[in-house]
């Protein structure tokens, strides 16, 4: 628990969802802190964008409670539930949905609560690194950089809570890795508090502070990512996740080679440690860079 | 020589009713294009029922409702001081009913194909409905109101059943260029009765002219800076 009451926020919500595999109830329950970046992890259909769409006030749930930073913005027993407009957010929708009638400057300007305090658009423009580009309109942009001039309308007028709902689905692997250095950089530069929708592993483990994987309309863990996904086989199908890293140090352990892997991050390098028998690492050096297939166990 | 009154009350009453129809269609449109009500799809059809009438049978409709014998038509002639049949504000009235799905289906069209995201995302950006519509819905959906324009006004320009029906042949009042080149033929002046064709037609080429340009020319704008 913070000491500080207002830093918590949180959720209790109950929603009847119609998925692909039918009728399923998503029911949710959880608080997160101040400053926090959080990732919202699961597989198709477990209810992480719907999740993400009623903190917005953008889907209503059945039931729910919804406290931010001390402000009620749902309570259905009180029948309290604040507006989209009037909820502190940013929302980066998964096809960014920029306006297409206006300029990349013009969308951050729309965003301004208070037109006459333009500063936060000049410096947004130089911090996404869209100076160049702010006189031209979203259908003359590349995938990534709409993704940036979404991001960068989302945090325009200061909003107490981001939501980003798969932003980087869309994306090459390349691009998915620069524009999640922008994510977190943004993130701390502005005192963000973040929720992120993925369902891409190295994503989560790249960024989150925290996890909280959803399954079939349930939360099935949250905390730190390591803990959250170390405690649990992954019963779903994903496909097989890619890991690069770089070989930091092998040590000899009788037949068995202990491997430290340094895994790169967006200023966030993690080490994983690994044993692998004598004959398969034998060609191993260190700084040399492998990759790592984790391959889910399917029950 | 050709009497121009008949081709400007036809421009008259084609800009009146077109520019009423886009204050008309937006809000109707707008509504819709996004309301989850059941009992919309029986607006829709109603609205769009002008579209497939033979203009007779609603010109013969609307002429007995207006009619200052009939209910209606007794009630806005006590209270307001209106005479719809035979009249000018008559005609108006007709047109705006005969023409209003020419208007109301492009706009409507135009507001479903943009991505709700649009509007949700003006709502997280703490913009009210209005603001929404009126900065973001309606400048990307400038080439289907230009297209709802076009059609209401050259459909008005070349409604003749309706205003047979309800407005009659009156010089200056009603005889609409339409209604002309029906009594030039009748009166078996084909020379006179094809100079007034001839002015529709250009006028109505000019018109289409005019608006696939301006399309034209928004949708280069809209990619290209």
């Amino acid at each position: 628990m913070s000491l500080n009451p207002t830093a918590t926020s949180r959720i209790r919500a109950t929603k009847l969802l119609h998925t692909a595999h039918g009728p399923r109830e998503l029911d949710i329950s959880f608080q997160w802190d101040r400053g926090r970046l959080l990732a919202v992890y699961g597989p198709s259909g477990a209810g992480k964008t719907t999740l993400l769409r009623m903190l917005a006030g953008l889907t209503e749930p059945d039931s729910g409670y919804i406290e931010v930073e001390g402000e009620v913005w749902l309570d259905s027993s009180r029948r309290i539930n604040l507006p989209t407009r009037r909820r502190s957010i940013g929302f980066v929708f998964q096809d960014f949905a920029l306006f297409p009638n206006l300029t990349v400057r013009q969308q951050l300007e729309y965003a301004l609560p208070d037109p006459r305090k333009p500063a936060i658009i000049k410096e947004l423009l130089a911090f996404m690194e869209l100076e160049a580009l702010q006189h031209h309109r979203p259908g003359l942009l590349s995938g990534g950089q709409q993704q940036r001039v979404a991001l960068a309308r989302a945090i325009a007028r200061g909003p107490r809570l981001l939501l980003l709902d798969e932003p980087l689905s869309a994306l090459d692997d390349d691009m998915r890795h620069r524009l999640q250095e922008y994510i977190q950089t943004a993130h701390r530069h502005y005192g963000l508090t973040t929720m992120l929708v993925s369902h891409h592993l190295p994503e989560v483990f790249r960024l989150a502070d925290e996890a909280i994987f959803l399954e079939k309309g349930r939360i099935v863990g949250q905390g730190d990512p390591a803990a959250v996904f170390a405690e649990r086989p992954l019963s779903y199908r994903p496909g097989s996740v890619d890991m690069t890293g770089e070989i930091l140090n092998i040590t000899a352990d009788g037949e068995q080679l202990a491997v430290t892997i340094l895994v790169r991050g967006a200023g966030n390098d993690r080490t994983i440690e690994l044993e692998a028998a004598g004959s398969v690492a034998a060609g191993w050096r260190v700084g040399q860079t492998i990759t790592i297939t984790i391959t889910p166990k399917i029950s | 020589m050709i009497d121009w009154q008949p081709i400007w009350l036809s421009m008259q009453l084609a800009g009146i009713t077109t520019l009423i129809l886009v204050v008309i269609a937006i809000p109707v449109g707008y509504w819709l294009a996004h309301s989850r009500r059941r009992w919309k799809t029986a607006v829709e059809a109603l609205l769009s029922l002008p579209m497939v009438l033979p203009p007779t049978v609603l010109g013969f409709y609307l002429l007995l409702a207006f009619s200052p014998t009939g209910g209606f038509g007794r009630f806005i002639d006590q209270y307001l001081g209106l005479r719809l049949v035979f009249t000018f504000p008559g005609l108006v009235v007709a047109s705006l009913i005969y023409s209003l799905p020419f208007m109301l289906n492009p706009v409507i069209a135009g507001f479903t194909s943009l991505s709700p995201d649009l509007r949700a995302a003006s709502r997280t950006l703490g913009k009210s409905d209005i603001t929404t519509l009126l900065r973001i819905l309606l400048p990307n959906i400038r080439p289907s109101l230009v297209t709802g324009v076009v059609l209401s006004f050259a459909h008005t320009i070349g409604e003749f059943g309706v205003v047979m029906m309800i407005g009659g042949s009156i010089p200056g009042q009603t005889r609409v260029a339409s209604v002309a080149i029906y009594d030039e033929v009748q009166s078996i002046h084909y020379s006179l009765a094809n100079r007034y064709a001839l002015t529709l037609l250009l006028i109505s080429f000019v018109i289409l002219l005019i608006a696939y340009g301006t399309n034209h020319h928004f949708n280069q704008r809209k990619t290209l800076l």
